[in-house]
């Protein structure tokens, strides 16, 4: 395989062909803000909040999903990013019904995390207030549609790495919603194995487990790397 | 009744107590209101949500009393659950309970009501504040201010030194009490009974200084409602309820504090969103009741700690023989009894080897489609009443508050007070300010009503008997 050498923020670096700028960025600690990316599962790039500028291209571009090229001149914090990294975080909490002093997962949010990490201080759009559903017909987890912010984690994790498939994306724009089965009631899906996988690669309080009150949950994804590394290299190490 | 008046519900200031008294066409007093804040958008709220959040979602209901909420809100949670919670877990609820009361308590006497009592009404409105009172008497300022804060401490250390996290859950609490901690909360001893003592003490005084205007503080008979223990005694957590009535007799006694709809019905007025609670048999007004300190230590028999038990038996003294007291300006001297009570109790608890116990929440299914949870808030009694689905959704639910119980009597005191003061159609500083110290000795937790750093916002108007406003004051 062919090596590229590249330039992200004014650095050079070499990566072989079909790595992405993310990966590249990641081994070198350059912060770049994820949110539908988690590493094991396949890149979508569907939040646009890994954004990038690329000299002599005028679009943005997803680090998850850019691959990268040769002479390419990379940039990953430019002023026109940052406003726009804001935007999305603000985008989506006022797409949806956030109110983090009584969620499950509060200070243990990615969402929330992101949006410090952004420097998010104030929504600026119109909270939209839209009426949806929480679903806790499952006997052991809930997922209150409030606070989803459509990363589909929960249904690449279900397909790719459980191989259930309970999870699929339905309706569009505004009445987009991740559904079970055959949008039936969580309880009633009948390939649900109740593994739990999609509640602990969720970034937010969307899915939970039944039974936990306020900031209680707390999300473990360690499994995934090792489930995949376990499948892929035929290695059992549990990395920390 | 001169005439009919009807007021259109005038603008609320933000952050404003809201009076209006009305003259008749003679130009006296013939009534007055006070315009509670309306909790009802609350419940609203809380419908779709899952019954094991809503000790989270109800503790932020009140900034003061946050604890209170959950604590009554996760025992809906154990009764829909249908579980009784371990030993230690009981223990440690009844704990929260007792820091909430002295937190709340010394809030209300050192830091709203003491510079209005030891800096005079006439003082400095800049000064009638806990930093006057620090000048004043910076000793006595500062005790208070510690004796709130040895309240605060253990809700934090419960809660994991966050605020408002719901520690207390449905089935139980979230996190057993270290030994380090409850070290730590001994150390605050003997600091914290002499400083209890001390506000009695000053409070005494008080009595003493204003004997020609306490008579007039909302001096009226009314039923006094709240829980007491299986044995009679002064209860905070727990117990069923008890109605007694303005001579002292016990008119109803054991009422399992969950069938509370059955004895309390809730009357409306054109003149308010607010509903008033009274007690069923006796009708509506005839029915209202008092609940918080005055009614607590009204209905007990005894409290089981020593040094407060001594001082129930002298304010037992400040009416005739069998009868209740029924002066409510001295909520603020069963407030100070609670506060040792609560204080002497915490260190009962501290050595009970119970309260180490690792055990502390128990788990459930929902097994009720119904739950009721009722304590003690420092206010007086709580109810959360919860209808779930199957799984645990809530479909409807009732929050009966400890402000909205006495808000009959707040109103009788208001105007008591308008009666008495008001000459030649005019709103004097003067009546402002005992207007606020009527309001004052029921603590009511709303906004206004706590600001610790002046005087409270009030909004007073003046209607004619043809309802026009005539007046209006604002602070
Ligand atoms: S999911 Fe995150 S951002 Fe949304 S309410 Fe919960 S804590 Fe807040
Ligand atoms: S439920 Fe969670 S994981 Fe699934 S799409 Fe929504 S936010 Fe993402
Ligand atoms: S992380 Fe790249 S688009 Fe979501």
């Amino acid at each position: 395989m062919a090596v590229k050498t590249f330039t992200i923020d004014g650095q050079q670096f070499s990566a072989q062909e079909g790595e992405t700028i993310l990966q590249v960025a990641r081994e070198h600690n350059i912060p770049i803000p994820t949110l539908c990316f988690l590493e094991g599962l396949s890149e979508v790039g569907a939040c646009r909040l890994c954004l990038i500028q690329v000299e002599g291209n005028n679009k943005l571009l997803p680090a998850c999903t850019t691959k990268v090229e040769e002479g390419m001149v990379v940039h990953t914090n430019t002023e026109k990013l940052k406003k726009y990294r804001r935007m999305t975080i603000a985008l989506l909490a006022s797409e949806g019904n956030h109110v983090c002093a009584v969620c499950v997962v509060n200070n243990h949010c990615e969402l929330q995390n992101l949006a410090y990490e952004v420097g998010l201080v104030r929504v600026r759009y119109p909270y939209l207030f839209p009426k949806k559903e929480l679903d806790a017909t499952h006997k052991r987890f809930v997922i209150d549609h409030n606070r989803c912010v459509l990363c589909t984690r929960c249904v690449r994790v279900c397909d790719e790495v459980e191989g259930a498939h309970v999870w699929d994306v339905a309706g569009r724009g505004i009445d987009c919603k991740i559904v079970t089965g055959l949008d039936e009631p969580w309880g009633d899906a009948e390939t649900c194995t109740s593994c739990g996988k999609c509640v602990l690669v969720c970034p937010t309080g969307t899915l939970f487990e039944k039974g936990v009150t306020v900031a209680e949950m707390e999300k473990q994804q360690d499994f995934l790397k090792f489930l995949v590394n376990a499948r892929k290299k035929r290695e059992w190490v549990y990395e920390e | 009744m001169s005439e009919t008046i009807t007021i259109s519900p005038v603008t609320r200031i933000e952050g404003h107590a809201k009076i209006t008294i009305h003259l008749n066409s003679s130009g006296e007093v013939e009534d007055a209101r006070f315009h509670v804040n309306e909790f009802r958008g609350f419940e609203k709220f809380c419908e779709g949500r899952l019954v094991w959040e809503m000790p989270g979602i109800t503790s932020r209901i009140c900034g003061i009393c946050p604890a209170s909420h959950f604590i009554t809100s996760a025992k809906a949670g154990d009764d829909i659950l249908s579980i009784g919670i371990p030993e230690t877990a009981e223990k440690l609820r009844r704990l929260m309970t007792l820091a909430q009361w002295v937190q709340s308590h010394a809030l209300s006497f050192f830091h709203l009501s003491s510079p209005d009592f030891l800096l005079g009404f006439d003082a400095h409105p800049a000064k009638r504040n806990i930093f006057g009172l620090l000048e004043f008497d910076k000793e006595f300022a500062r005790r208070g201010i510690r004796l709130r804060k040895f309240g605060q401490e253990i809700i934090e250390m419960l809660g994991g030194r966050r605020i408002h996290v719901p520690w207390a859950v449905a089935g139980g609490v979230r996190q057993p009490l270290e030994e380090i901690e409850k070290n730590q909360i001994l150390s605050w001893y003997p600091e914290v009974k002499e400083t209890a003592k001390l506000a009695l003490d000053t409070l005494k005084t008080i009595h003493i200084k204003f004997q020609r205007e306490i008579p007039s503080f909302g001096n009226f008979h009314s039923l006094f409602v709240g829980l007491v223990g299986e044995n009679g005694a002064l209860e905070y957590y727990d117990g069923n309820l008890r109605i007694m009535d303005s001579a002292g007799n016990i008119i109803a006694d054991k009422l399992d504090p969950k069938k509370y709809f059955n004895y309390f019905g809730e009357a409306t007025e054109s003149w308010t969103y607010l509903k008033f609670p009274f007690y069923k048999p006796l009708g509506y007004p005839k029915g209202f009741y008092r609940v918080g300190p005055l009614a607590r230590v009204n209905i007990c028999d005894f409290i089981e700690t020593p040094l407060a038990e001594q001082e129930r038996k002298l304010f037992k003294t400040l009416a005739g023989s069998s009868e209740a007291v029924n002066n409510s300006f001295y909520y603020h001297y069963a407030r100070l009894i609670e506060l040792l009570f609560a204080i002497e109790k915490i260190e009962e608890l501290m050595h009970d080897p119970g309260i180490l116990g690792k055990h502390v929440r128990a788990k459930a299914e929902i097994n009720s489609l119904e739950g009721v949870g009722a304590s003690e808030a420092p206010r007086g009694t709580l109810f959360h009443h919860y209808w779930v689905d199957e799984n645990g959704v809530l479909k409807k639910s009732n929050l009966l508050i400890a402000t909205a119980q006495n808000n009959i009597a707040m109103n009788r005191t208001v105007r008591q007070i308008a009666m008495q003061f008001i000459e030649r159609k005019k709103i004097t500083e003067g009546i402002l300010n005992r207007i606020e110290a009527g309001i004052r000795c029921f603590d009511p937790c709303l906004s206004c009503s706590t600001h610790a750093m002046g005087k409270m916002p009030l909004e007073i108007l003046l209607i004619d008997e043809n309802n026009n406003i005539i007046e209006r004051k604002l602070r």
